[in-house]
């Protein structure tokens, strides 16, 4: 590893607080980002021959505050208009240095950075793309690639959100303690968000979107230490832990989904792992169930079962009927129904989700896992009727193709017996 | 005389690395250490998961309290230890000197003598 990847990961790191910090001062997107862009191009000639700061966040924004003035001063000489209102907090410049960044203003500019990509007028898609540019510092062609779309329809798309961003304005005042939590709240979500749209991929496509997994850990990792005792949050980041320690073993050689149950999981991540159930061992001792941690304890149940056998069913079952009280919708019943088919069978769980067909008329694992059932239950056309569904509207060749394993053995068998299984 | 030398570092920096980095780095700190084992010097040697992941237990006013994460919030935090034995405290700093030489995170090893120790082992 170069001296110059070193930088740039040391850079990358302390981006969001700077980043965050020069936004508050600047009150303005783009001056911020240009000011942050001269404060690397500073480092980079700066940390090779004086070595490292101590603290780089704390030279980033002090040196691209001092850039972003200038520039801002620069500007207002061109055209004729009163800066001072567009800078805030001039007259502090250097007594912040001194400050530093232990106060608690670095926590709300971070929070504010995330935040402010969250806006309800944003696409999730944009949301996301916006993100990883501002607050993860990922490239344009990276995140095209990761949205396997051209270079410049994202850069498009990004400079779009952007001026809505701009055009709503920024939230400035320090955030009482109600709206931190629902800002902390949004920002989660949009976490989630970004991890699901990495996870949910073809393996053809994985290795150009597992960076979007590694980067909503990083920055649900970055909440956690922003908001450490805060119990969801813990719950999110176990939760995106536990998923992504199952990636090397999601797909076969020939690329094909490997179910949960049949996935080699001497391949899953240990490291990960022991820190998800950490997680979740310290968030439940709050007592303050959410969502996060429903999904993150079942997560952990999986984990915990060293054979697919030993999996507790019962207790998934019942973590699932809790996340059904807390956000009720059909998807969760849905998965609910697999715990139910393998507690108390697949009549039982077909029953289960026979009601939700209307409403998930268009969802592929809907007819993934009523075949499954009713492949179980030794109803073969019906459960080729609903293979034929629900290939029709597989997302990805694999999934197309993990049905199609199904109708070639109902084809083979006639009325084929087989486990009721639902791609995870 | 049996020495603890302290891994302290930014946590932020060091989660940040890709795989690959962390991993070249694991490898060259395992090469330091790789002659101290072969001489037999080399005890306990531990990596903990990060401050997020830990819990403390603390007396507040003689009640015992569990609390998230380590009691102060500081700029570095603890990561992990090695226990070596070292003739003087000059090879103990050797030590950590070759570590810190391949260890590109910028944090600090505290040298500590150390007082009692329990080689137990934990069936694998």
């Amino acid at each position: 590893m170069t001296e110059l990847a070193w930088i740039s990961s040391t850079i990358n790191t302390a981006r969001p607080q700077a980043m965050g910090a020069l936004l508050r001062y600047f009150r303005d997107l783009d001056t911020a980002e240009e000011a942050f862009q001269d404060a690397c191009l500073r480092a980079l000639k700066n940390w090779p021959q004086n070595g490292p700061p101590r603290d780089p966040a704390a030279w980033l924004i002090f040196v691209g505050r001092n850039s972003g003035i200038d520039a801002v001063r620069k500007r207002a000489k061109q055209a004729p208009m009163p800066e001072e209102d567009q800078i805030s907090d001039l007259e502090d410049a250097e007594s912040d240095m001194a400050e530093r960044l232990d106060g608690a203003h670095y926590r709300d500019d971070i929070l504010r950075l995330l935040f402010i990509c969250c806006h309800p007028d944003l696409s999730p898609t944009q949301q996301i793309a916006v993100a990883l540019r501002i607050v993860s510092g990922i490239t344009v062609k990276q995140i095209a690639r990761a949205f396997l779309v051209g270079e410049s329809a994202m850069e498009q798309r990004i400079t779009r959100a952007k001026a809505r961003i701009a055009d709503a304005g920024v939230p400035f005042e320090t955030p009482g303690a109600v709206e931190r939590s629902e800002r902390l709240a949004a920002v989660a979500a949009m976490v989630y968000l970004i991890f699901n749209e990495g996870y949910s991929t073809n393996s053809g496509e994985a290795p150009a979107r597992a960076p979007l997994c590694e980067e909503a850990i990083r920055l649900a990792r970055l909440l956690l230490r922003l908001f450490r005792t805060e119990p969801e949050i813990m719950g999110l980041t176990a939760l995106l832990l536990l998923q992504h320690a199952r990636a090397p073993a999601r797909f076969d050689e020939d690329g094909e989904i490997v179910l949960l149950e049949d996935q080699d999981r001497s391949l899953w991540s240990r490291k990960m792992i022991d820190e998800g159930l950490a997680l979740v061992d310290k968030a439940l001792r709050h007592r303050q169930p959410g969502p996060y941690q429903v999904q993150a304890a079942i997560a952990a149940l999986h984990a915990r079962a060293e054979k697919a056998e030993d999996t507790d069913w019962v207790e998934i079952d019942l973590l699932y009927s809790l996340l059904e009280q807390m956000q009720p919708s059909p998807v969760i019943t849905l998965n609910r129904a697999v715990a139910v088919s393998k507690v108390r069978g697949p009549a039982e769980a077909l029953a289960m989700i026979e009601p939700l067909e209307q409403r998930l008329s268009g969802y592929f694992h809907f007819f993934g896992l009523k075949g499954g059932l009713l492949m179980q239950l030794d109803r073969g056309e019906e459960a080729r009727v609903a293979f034929d569904r629900a290939i029709a509207l597989a997302n990805t060749a694999a999934e197309a193709a993990h049905i199609r394993m199904h109708i070639d053995r109902l084809m083979k068998d006639g009325a084929a017996r087989g486990p009721a299984r639902t791609a995870k | 005389m049996l020495y603890a030398i302290l891994c302290y570092a930014s946590e932020d920096v060091v989660s940040s690395w890709s795989k690959a980095q962390d991993d070249e780095v694991i490898g060259k700190l395992l090469n330091v250490q790789e002659k101290y084992v072969q001489a037999g010097r080399l005890g306990p040697v531990a990596r903990l998961l990060p401050t997020t992941a830990a819990t403390t237990l603390r007396k507040v006013k003689g009640e015992a309290v569990v609390i998230d994460g380590p009691f102060a919030e500081t700029k570095e935090q603890f990561l992990g230890f090695y226990t070596l034995e070292c003739a003087d405290l000059d090879e103990a700093v050797e030590f950590a000197r070759e570590l810190s030489d391949v260890n590109p995170s910028g944090g600090s090893y505290e040298i500590r003598p150390v007082q009692m120790f329990q080689a137990n082992k934990i069936p694998a």
